[in-house]
């Protein structure tokens, strides 16, 4: 119980470390916050065990805390220092971590599916007892790539557990009025694979179905689709004010907060006492502290950096092109200053 | 002399001997795509293998290209080396996105590699149209953190297929499904066959004009070149890239300081087409050493076409590249 609250509250801390340091212009690029989800996100997480891999969508930043990656990381990754997981060249949870079983998203949304049922692939050859997990959100679900993703997992039986967020946005979207769907459960009947729903903010709840699907792909009897009902409390990112969501959305949603929930729950139950719960959200602040004077003091990596790392035999793939100087570009400009003077010489 | 088999083995059968030799020598390699199983692969490349290798080796796979390439390249993360067919390489649109986005940039981004093989036939002149004819190199030319190859004989068919099974990277392998079975040879019978990746290949051997081109486009360039030699006394050398990324661009300058004449001949489209970049190039590199302009025989700038008088149309011919070659020499 403490330490998946542990995991709630460092996960809020870290995204709102990295809110302040996106307004003091640290952040190099865009942060996009999981604020009102942490509960899906961490609850499927810590149902996890060693060996097996989770691919993130960009707000499940509980889940890779739960697989033990190191805040730092988060903060090497978002300020693009030269030691981050992605060495400068990609940004966000970009990152593929085979150590701690972390497939990490692209952009295009759906893609990072496909990609993990071939993890799953190779689960099922080398007749490993391992599974995966990875989390999309009801937007995402649209994609061509993500229908691919589910038939084929589904198709070929593959232990893999996909986790819907239904959070009701989609960019600044509602969902609702770019999907006829009503009831998010009823996709999986496309797919051939059942549906398993869940208070996305009971992180208990969350972690029990979660265990459970994970439980049935470790058995070999294939893919669950976990519906969580959920509430993206932010905007898109950090740019995105969200002035189109109605205020009592909003409010309605805050009063099932993800983690004052829990809170409530274990201070009310006797699990752990309101002292305790403090004790680890001033450990939180510290450690968080820590860590961003840490990263702070590292730096960008060196420009040349750019041209590494493209291919796996770079001897034989040769150096990127580059805008020059052309192989014999020297040379020639050495030729071209001998015609010249040359030519003076001789007229 | 090394000893060569004396059954002759086609484009077809070369493919199907690297694939088996790959998977019997490494039980990391296998197979997915769409009715290569049970049904054996559209052209039967892969006849037989899920007898012998069984099924978790040969994946029939829902008609979803997306996913088949998402698979490979989450299977090559986890150390397998996975060989993708697209049954007809124009199928391979549907998976731009995971080889572009996902595949090319997977080492760049996070240091993990995708080695993985996208195999497939491509090409024209076998009155197929749009949609089974393209020849789809150019889309992925831009795209940092791919190989591609593109073989025209039989032995660089199976050469260059071990090599690309073996490669750390996302190598997308094009077949001409013209030479399938109409180019057989007799192929090394003690030696192996493998040919590493991006070297180019002397073809026909001249010395005052350097034709480059690849694929289908290796025979016709070579009965160009023959029938300038016979009718004109001059000698065309034909330079077979084999592959397009890594590029040998050494062979090609070197060809062109020797020659002072370029031709490009290539089958897909000429605009935006790969003979723009091979002309930058020596452009760059061998600038002052042509004595003519760089010219380029390649598809017209359409659609694959249906109809057989339009399909000639379409594609270069030994005419075309005859014509301007003659060109060339008379500048």
């Amino acid at each position: 119980m403490r330490s998946l609250y542990r995991l709630l509250w460092l996960t809020r801390a870290l995204e709102e470390r990295l809110e302040t340091m996106f307004k003091q212009g640290q952040v190099v690029g865009g942060l996009y916050r999981s604020l009102g989800q942490e509960a899906t996100a961490v609850g499927c997480g810590y149902a996890l065990t060693e060996g097996d891999w989770v691919a993130p969508s960009i707000r499940d930043l509980g889940a890779l805390l739960a697989r033990g990656l190191d805040p730092r990381e988060v903060l090497r990754q978002y300020t693009a220092r030269a030691g981050s997981l992605c060495r400068g060249k990609d940004n966000t949870n970009h990152f593929t971590v085979p150590e701690k079983g972390i497939l990490g998203p692209i952009s295009p949304l759906g893609t990072q599916l496909c990609v993990l049922n071939g993890v799953a692939l190779s689960f099922r050859t080398r007749r490993e007892p391992r599974v995966c997990l990875t989390f999309q959100g009801e937007g995402a679900s649209r994609t061509g790539t993500s229908h691919e993703g589910l038939a084929m997992a589904a198709a070929l039986e593959l232990p893999i557990v996909v986790v819907l967020q239904h959070n009701r946005w989609a960019f600044g979207t509602p969902s609702h009025s770019v999907a006829a769907v009503k009831q998010w459960s009823d996709v999986a009947g496309a797919y051939g694979v059942p549906a398993v729903g869940v208070d996305g903010n009971d992180v208990l709840q969350v972690y029990d179905a979660a265990a459970e699907a994970l439980a049935r792909a470790r058995a070999g009897d294939g893919m669950t689709i976990i519906v969580a009902e959920t509430y993206r409390m932010l905007g898109h990112a950090q740019h995105d004010g969200q002035k189109y969501v109605p205020e009592q959305e909003l409010r309605a949603w805050r009063e099932h907060d993800p983690i004052r929930g829990f809170e409530d729950y274990l201070v009310e139950f006797g699990f752990e006492s309101a002292s305790t719960l403090e004790e680890i959200r001033t450990e939180v602040a510290v450690e968080l502290d820590r860590a961003t004077d840490e990263v702070l003091a590292e730096s960008y990596p060196a420009a040349r950096e750019a041209l590494t790392g493209v291919y796996g035999d770079q001897a034989s793939a040769g150096v990127p092109w580059t805008r020059g100087p052309v192989p014999g570009y020297e040379d020639l400009a050495r030729r071209a200053r001998d015609f010249t003077t040359a030519t003076v010489e001789g007229s | 002399m090394p000893e060569t088999d004396p059954m002759e083995t086609t484009y077809l059968g070369a493919i199907r001997e690297a694939l088996q030799e790959e998977m019997r020598s490494d039980d990391t390699v296998f197979l997915l795509g769409e009715d290569i199983a049970a049904y054996g692969g559209a052209f039967k490349v892969t006849e037989g293998f899920l007898e012998e290798f069984g099924p978790d080796r040969v994946i029939d796979t829902p008609i979803s290209e997306a996913a088949i390439v998402g698979a490979a390249i989450g299977a090559a993360h986890m150390g397998l080396k996975p060989v993708a067919e697209m049954q007809f390489i124009d199928f391979i649109a549907p998976a731009f996105d995971m080889i572009v986005n996902f595949a090319a940039k997977s080492r760049y981004r996070t240091g993990i590699g995708a080695g993985l093989v996208i195999r497939g036939p491509c090409g024209a002149g076998s009155r197929s149209g749009p949609f089974h004819s393209q020849s789809v190199e150019s889309y992925f030319a831009n795209v940092a953190g791919l190989k591609m190859v593109i073989p025209a004989r039989a032995y660089d068919a199976k050469g260059l297929l071990r090599a690309a099974i073996r490669d750390p990277d996302p190598v997308l392998f094009f077949e001409h499904k013209f030479l399938y079975r109409r180019v057989k040879e007799h192929l090394p019978k003690d030696e192996e066959v493998l040919v590493p990746l991006g070297e180019a290949r002397v073809h026909r051997e001249g010395s005052d004009l350097t034709i480059v081109t690849y694929g289908a486009m290796v025979y016709k360039s070579a009965d160009a070149a023959d029938r300038i030699a016979e009718e004109d006394g001059s000698e065309a050398e034909v330079l077979d890239l084999r592959s397009l990324r890594p590029l040998d661009t050494a062979a090609i300058v070197e060809s062109v300081k020797r020659t002072g004449r370029l031709l490009i001949v290539h089958e897909a489209p000429g605009f935006g087409g790969f003979a723009g970049e091979i002309t930058a190039q020596v452009c760059e590199q061998a600038f002052e050493w042509l004595d003519a302009p760089i010219r380029r025989v390649t598809a017209i700038d359409t659609p694959v076409p249906y109809a057989p008088t339009l399909e000639d149309y379409y594609l270069p011919g030994e005419d075309d590249i005859v014509a301007a070659a003659r060109w060339l020499l008379a500048y």
